[in-house]
């Protein structure tokens, strides 16, 4: 290799530009928005030793065995075949995942419905930005998860962030919000909560509650922007009915955070000539996620924000791909485009694309975990093929899952590390990873950018779409194998509908550092901004939506004394498959700890270092105690990337988004004697 | 099934959406005395003080109603209750069969027995809210009568609005029922701070034209006077229909009165002994009793009171045992006048059984939580009435930082690996980043490694 390939980082949503030069050398691009200061986080700056750590997988497993190509191929197609013929095509179910590139997460979903005709498939995302994508569908017919370019965000006056930690989970992120006044919404102290202007400490699944308070604050004070709310948006009056019920004393009862401070967040941001409201997962996964992010929603409508250039609400999409993988039917109810599956105009679209007939389609299937929660049950899957996720470690209540999947006639995985999901697999192909194969990702902006390959995959590895296309040939369907070629058909898939990335070629790409999607033309200029002129609901206005809060799922009890909430740590990524193989984020990550207030630790007599019980009506997981007045009293804080945290999570789910209640549930925290 | 709901106030419009979000079916039927739609009475003060128009406080839209098949009749007080054939009775003489029936009709007004008081307006309802902002615009002086909660919160109110006010109150200090004694003063100087006259110990004895007579003979002149007497549960046709009726309408632990098939709830009930006027513990027995009227099973076993007054720039909050000495509790006390604050918690047994918070405080959502909850108070009360007090100090200068110390979270750069790069030769941030990654993420460490470099040139004697 001589000359240094541009490329993509493989971890979070912000897709940092980065170039691979000679012996893996990784050097951050200046010609990426995202990154265009040249920065780069840990996991970033060491992401070649993904590519040389040692313990990759280059042959495919049968049963723990190694085996050629074609055996594996054969027994996972026989088998397949057999499963269907006994129990019908939803037998078969497919689970992907937000970090695979959107040429993948397409033929995933083309692989499901044409070849295996099942309409069981969804994939993690579900479990990522899947509230906010619903409340965005619901407010402004569309769902980009930050309908701005990132450098947008450098100009204004206010920025509030609910229940995000981009300085942790994305830390060039920061660069762009050192100009405006930070608010942020956190049941903890966070690494950005402390370089905000104003921190709201929330009590954990209170943030809806919050969020009206805030409105309700805006209309008491007269700081609504009337004339914008007039022109722009409907529904407003029966929303400002609804908050007459959210003063802001029963808030603050509620939430915990005193009334002086909502009204200093409420007054900053409608003093602000220009603002945002974002929000993240701390606000989304909850049972409640949807409606939560409506109220905020709601909020930054009342204040006259989205669609106007220089402010807006935007959604900080988690995952390398999470915005893309959501668009191209990986997702139990959609098609390509962002199209609902259920909608006869798009069916007959995809179907004629994909060479078959509208009716031969499924219909929308099982979320992910109403899919994880019914393999292996009467009428529920019997064998599943997973790819680019690792649900034994982040679903929720993760023992249950794990004996779901052992209950399954078959599971298949494609990974490049034996995961702890991959562990359970009757056959575990093993495939190509990010510098190794091309393809496009979609972030967190929604611009379309291009992963080139950099480097030679080891011998023996294959990509996620030959493995598709290996197995959709034995089951008699011919699929591409080429990203460029399979782009070249989601292109024409997506055509006319709401992601449609028909005008986006990769010579494209290249050019101009990536397109913003809509753009349904080669001469379109890509829309960086689409709701400047109107939103894309039927009338072009946005929608208010009128929403209560209520508390979680479960509520901290006599046995169940103490909130838990988890997140991400900035050394590791997801599941940890792969960052948990990293040595300089090992070291500055080596384990699973739970953080907790001084003053629970006194009183529960456990000290910084001691091994901790922590348990829930789900499981129970051991860690060691971290002390920091960083948290609430009330509430202690564990990290996903292990083993352990999700085996206490609440599988409640939203009823709109599914999303599982991961971040508040109710456990019992005890010294390990 | 048919429910008859008297009263559209705060519990019993809170009643039938309950009741309606727990089942599409029962058929429903609710009277209000009043010819509004039910209003939110939190939020009067507000209106009062300008800062809601009287249009914002609305709890439920008319068109409400039609949506969720609630039939509703306004303007239209109940006179009587038939418990024989089960109808109630409006006062223009309609009749209305029940199956179960919640009395909603929430409290009244006291207004005193003195001459002249029909000259004053209480502050009660949306109507009276109107009646005084009216007023309000042509007085020059005005006078309320009435130092617990609404009365505060009505004058701090007109004062708002640029009218010298005059709180006359009988007891010693302001709120004596939820304050202590220094409490009810500082409060008291916070008030005279923005505008509102505050006299204690003195009585009404009448009303007149230009002004308010004291007991002592003398004068408090003004051209409206507004009573905040406290008020009285309306108990009328209740007591009438032979139910119990103490303070309030007597319920149980489902809210049900001695006539099974009939319920109250709000300001008219009286459980275990209260009779609560504040909205919270209403709103907690509409939710149960809607519970129980849809075949749940939840019970209501009273409620822990939170005062906050809605006053602008006065942050106050009073809740539980407030009164008690050091000999039955435990008392943390920190007071500064000057700035108007005050701050208390009473605990007794490790819990926090009261606590006082007059002024803006970070306290007072924690606090708050901690009463709801019953929960443990930490060892360290002093952390607990100031937060961030017991926070470890930043050492943010470079002499004093540990080499352990994380500089660069991002790229998990301690102190003594800048040190150790710097001795390796980097004179600047520069070098320090290319060796290290140090500032490379977010950017945000990059004033503390220009300050390490910086001082460890300095103790070398190397300009930079």
């Amino acid at each position: 290799m001589t000359a240094p390939v541009k490329t993509h980082c493989p971890y979070c949503a912000l897709q940092c530009g980065m170039e691979i030069g000679p012996e893996l050398a990784i050097r951050p691009r200046t010609d990426i928005p995202a990154n265009a200061s040249g920065a780069l986080c840990q996991k970033g700056w060491t992401a070649g030793e993904l590519l040389t750590n040692g313990e990759r997988l280059t042959t495919p497993l049968l049963h723990g065995e190694p085996v050629e190509w074609d055996v594996a191929l054969d027994y996972v197609a026989d088998r397949l075949s057999a499963i269907r013929a006994e129990h019908g095509p939803d037998a078969v179910a497919v689970f992907g995942g937000g970090g695979l590139t959107n040429e993948k997460a397409y033929h995933l979903g083309k692989f499901a419905r044409v070849a295996l005709r099942t309409s069981q498939i969804d994939y993690n995302g579900r479990f990522c930005m899947s509230s906010a994508a619903a409340a965005s569908g619901k407010a402004f017919g569309m769902d980009r998860g930050m309908p701005f370019p990132i450098t947008d965000l450098a100009g204004a006056d206010v920025v509030l962030l609910a229940g995000g930690n981009v300085a942790e989970t994305m830390p060039p992120f920061v660069r762009h919000l050192t100009g405006p006044r930070m608010i942020v919404i956190d049941p903890r102290r966070t690494q950005t909560a402390k370089l905000a202007w104003l921190h709201l400490q929330p009590t954990p699944g209170t943030d809806l509650a919050l969020a009206l308070g805030l409105l309700h604050l805006a209309i008491a004070d007269d700081l609504v922007d009337e004339a914008y709310v007039a022109a722009r948006t409907t529904g407003y009056d029966e929303v400002r009915t609804s908050l007459a019920s959210w003063w802001p004393e029963r808030v603050e009862r509620i939430t915990g955070v005193p009334v002086y401070r909502m009204r200093q967040a409420v007054r900053a941001l409608a003093a602000a000539g220009n603002a945002y409201i974002l929000t993240g997962r701390g606000a989304e996964q909850h049972a409640k996620g949807t409606d939560t992010v409506s109220a905020f929603i709601n909020l930054a409508l009342a204040l006259g924000l989205p669609g106007r250039h220089g402010s807006g609400y935007g959604c900080v999409t988690g995952q390398g791909n999470g915005q893309g993988g959501r668009e191209h039917g990986q997702k139990a109810d959609q098609l390509p485009g962002y199209r609902k599956i259920d909608d006869p105009a798009a069916r007959e679209h995809v179907a004629g694309v994909w060479g078959v007939r509208p009716e031969d389609l499924p219909g929308p299937g099982r979320s992910a975990y109403e899919l994880l929660d019914a393999l292996g049950t009467p009428g529920g899957p019997r064998a599943l093929l997973l790819f680019g996720s690792n649900p034994v470690i982040s679903a929720p209540a993760a023992e249950h899952v794990a004996e779901r999947i052992g209950a399954l006639d078959l599971l298949v995985t494609c990974d490049f590390v034996m995961s702890e999901t991959a562990a359970l697999a009757d056959v575990v192909f093993p495939v190509t990873q990010w510098a190794e194969e091309s393809g496009t990702m979609t972030n967190l902006e929604g611009r379309v950018l291009l992963r080139r390959q950099a480097v030679t995959p080891p011998e023996g590895v294959r990509s996620d779409l030959e493995v598709l296309a290996g197995l959709a040939k034995r089951l008699g369907h011919t699929f591409a194998t080429e990203p460029a070629e399979v782009f070249d058909e989601l292109r024409r898939a997506s055509a006319g509908g709401p992601a449609d990335y028909s005008g986006i070629t990769y010579e494209r790409i290249e050019a101009e550092t990536g397109v913003f999607w809509p753009c349904p033309e080669i001469g379109h200029p890509g829309t960086p901004r689409p709701f400047l002129d109107s939103f894309a609901t039927p009338d072009g206005r946005a929608r208010f939506v009128p929403v209560q809060h209520r508390p979680p799922a479960e509520e901290a009890d006599e046995d169940y004394p103490v909130y838990l909430s988890t997140g991400r740590v900035l050394a590791h990524y997801q599941s940890g498959a792969q960052t948990r193989r990293i040595a300089a984020l090992v070291q500055a990550a080596p384990e699973p700890y739970v953080e907790l207030h001084p003053d629970l630790a006194e009183q529960l007599d456990i000290a910084a270092g001691d091994v901790v019980r922590v348990s829930s009506r789900r499981g129970e997981a051991k860690a060691v105690a971290r002390i920091s007045d960083a948290i609430r009293r009330d509430t202690v804080f564990m990290p996903f990337h292990w083993e352990g945290a999700n085996r206490l999570t609440n599988p409640a789910l939203d009823p709109t988004s599914k999303m599982p209640e991961f971040k508040v549930c109710a456990v019992r925290v005890e010294r390990d004697s | 099934m048919r429910l008859v709901v008297v009263g559209n106030g705060m519990a019993g419009s809170r009643l039938i959406s309950e009741v309606r979000a727990r089942d599409p079916h029962i058929k429903i039927t609710v009277f209000g005395a009043e010819t509004c739609q039910p209003y939110n009475r939190v939020l009067l003060s507000n209106v009062l003080a300008g800062s809601s128009r009287p249009d914002q406080v609305h709890l439920l839209d008319s068109s409400w109603y039609d949506a969720h098949h609630v039939n509703v009749v306004l303007g239209s007080p109940v006179a009587h209750i038939d418990r024989e054939t089960r109808h109630v009775v409006t006062e223009d003489g309609r009749r209305e069969p029940y199956d179960l029936l919640v009395l909603a009709t929430g409290s009244e007004a006291v207004v005193p027995p003195i001459p002249g008081v029909e000259r004053a307006i209480p502050f009660r309802t949306l109507d009276d809210c109107e009646r005084i902002m009216r007023a309000a615009e042509r007085a020059r002086r005005a006078v309320v009568v009435g130092g617990g909660l609404l009365g505060i919160e009505a004058a701090r109110g007109l004062a708002g609005r640029g009218l010298p006010v005059t709180l006359l109150h009988l007891a010693g200090h302001l709120m004596e029922r939820q304050l202590d004694v220094e409490a009810g003063e500082v409060l008291g100087e916070t008030l005279a701070g923005l505008g509102v006259e505050i006299r204690t110990g003195v009585s009404a004895d009448s009303v007149q034209e230009d002004g308010v007579r004291l007991s002592d003979g003398e004068l408090v002149e003004a051209d409206l006077v507004v009573l905040a007497c406290g008020v009285r549960p309306v108990t009328g046709p209740a007591a009438e229909a032979g139910l119990e009726v103490r303070r309030g309408v007597v319920v149980d632990d489902e809210l049900r009165t001695d006539d099974p098939s009939i319920f109250a709830i709000g300001e008219c009930a009286e459980h275990d002994g209260n009779v609560y006027g504040l909205v919270a513990p209403a709103w907690e027995q509409a939710g149960v009793a809607a519970d129980v009227i849809t075949g749940g099973k939840a019970l209501y076993r009273g409620s822990r009171l939170v005062t906050r007054l809605k006053a602008r720039s006065v942050e106050l909050a009073a809740m539980g045992e407030t009164q008690l000495t050091e000999e039955h509790a435990e008392v943390v006390r920190f007071s500064h006048r000057a700035r108007g604050t005050y701050r208390k918690l009473v605990i007794r047994d490790g819990r926090l059984v009261g606590a006082i918070l007059l002024g803006e405080s970070d306290a007072v959502g924690t606090l708050t939580q901690l009463f709801d909850r019953g929960g443990q108070v930490p060892g360290d009360r002093a952390g607990l009435l100031f937060p961030g007090l017991s926070s470890a100090p930043v050492a943010d200068s470079p002499v004093l930082m540990p080499d352990a110390a994380k500089v660069c979270q991002c790229n998990n750069v301690t102190k003594g690996q800048i040190r150790a790069c710097w001795e390796a030769g980097a004179r600047d941030v520069a070098g320090v980043a290319a060796a290290t990654r140090a500032t490379t993420g977010c950017g945000t460490c990059r004033d503390a490694v220009e300050g390490i470099v910086g001082w460890l040139c300095e103790q070398e004697g190397i300009s930079v």
